[in-house]
């Protein structure tokens, strides 16, 4: 399956999901920012894609949980060094090199694009 | 009872599809409202089922199904209507039947899909017609973002969802309630 196909078909989840239109829903396009998903649509988005790529996703794969709300990652509204390291090594699909700068907390859901699913699906059907 | 807005449960298997069933009486009084007649436009009354209420019945149903999987042990909380169409009235004398089946369910929650149909007593022969589909997913609450213990909201450890009224419902439509 091409990047072309996996994006297509991750743009028909998100308009269902999210009730956007297609053209808003552009690689760069944060869930949470651009799109206005809230925590239920993360289900509903793993739901569908996993029907719509038939494969898995184990709870907290796709979208972290629990990091930002554990103390030892987060100090002063900031990710910590330990935090920043928990979160790279669950999320290997996920693009840090901007938040690293910055990393404040409430910048965390930027860090979740539609670049992201694509490149988390790339994984999982490669590694079908 | 308050609030309870199916009859009876006439069919479960567990973990994949409820149905249930919701009569509708003029005895109800939000029906005398919805809509009362309007003398100053010359408008009989209109007493017609609320299409929210219909949504409603349609989570009871599909939130029992989701309830009855694990036992009722988790909060299930109504978390998102995907899409909701109603194509039709339905006025007091009639029955409505929801069937609610599970389409994805995991640790975190469950998306559902519940088919909405509606029994005319004076056109008997007719059975039941399809009038309408309800997609909503439903939340575990202690599993996600908003549980106890994840971000320090206090929910109450008891299953406040699932209450004497759904057990009395379940009671009488003869499945055991754990």
């Amino acid at each position: 399956m091409t990047r072309d196909e996996i994006l297509s078909k991750v743009r028909d989840v998100l308009v269902d999901a999210l009730a956007v239109d297609d053209d808003e829903v552009t690689p760069s396009a944060s869930l949470i920012n651009d799109l206005g998903a809230e925590s239920i649509d993360f289900l509903d988005i793993v739901f569908k894609l996993e029907q719509a790529f038939g494969i898995k996703i184990a709870q907290g794969e796709l979208f972290p949980e629990g990091v930002t709300q554990d103390p030892k990652f987060v100090k002063d509204g900031m990710v910590t060094t330990e935090g920043l390291a928990a979160l790279k090594a669950r999320l290997p699909h996920v693009d840090f090199t901007a938040f690293e700068k910055d990393p404040k907390v409430s910048k965390v859901a930027s860090l979740f694009t539609v670049e992201t699913i694509v490149r988390f699906i790339e994984g999982k059907v490669a590694a079908k | 009872m308050r609030w309870m807005w199916i009859d009876r449960v006439v069919e479960l298997v567990p973990r994949q599809r409820m149905v249930a069933i919701k009569n509708i009486s003029l005895a109800e009084e939000h029906l005398h409202d919805h809509f009362a007649a309007d003398p100053t436009r010359d408008l009989p009354a209109l007493p017609v089922m609320p299409a929210s209420l219909i949504i409603e019945g349609c989570a009871q149903t599909a939130g029992i199904l989701v309830g009855h999987a694990e036992s009722f042990r988790e909060k299930v909380i109504l978390a998102k209507i995907n899409r909701a169409e109603i194509s039709r009235e339905a006025t007091p004398g009639t029955t409505l039947r929801y069937t609610a089946t599970i389409e994805r369910m995991d640790a975190a929650g469950a998306s559902t899909r519940i088919l909405i149909a509606l029994f005319d007593h004076a056109h008997a022969a007719a059975g039941f017609e399809e009038i309408g589909q309800v997609e909503m997913m439903f939340s575990h609450l202690d599993q996600n973002m908003g549980g106890a213990g994840r971000t320090g909201e206090a929910f109450p450890e008891h299953n406040f969802v699932f209450g004497e009224g759904f057990k009395t419902l379940l009671r009488t439509s003869g499945i055991p309630v754990p």
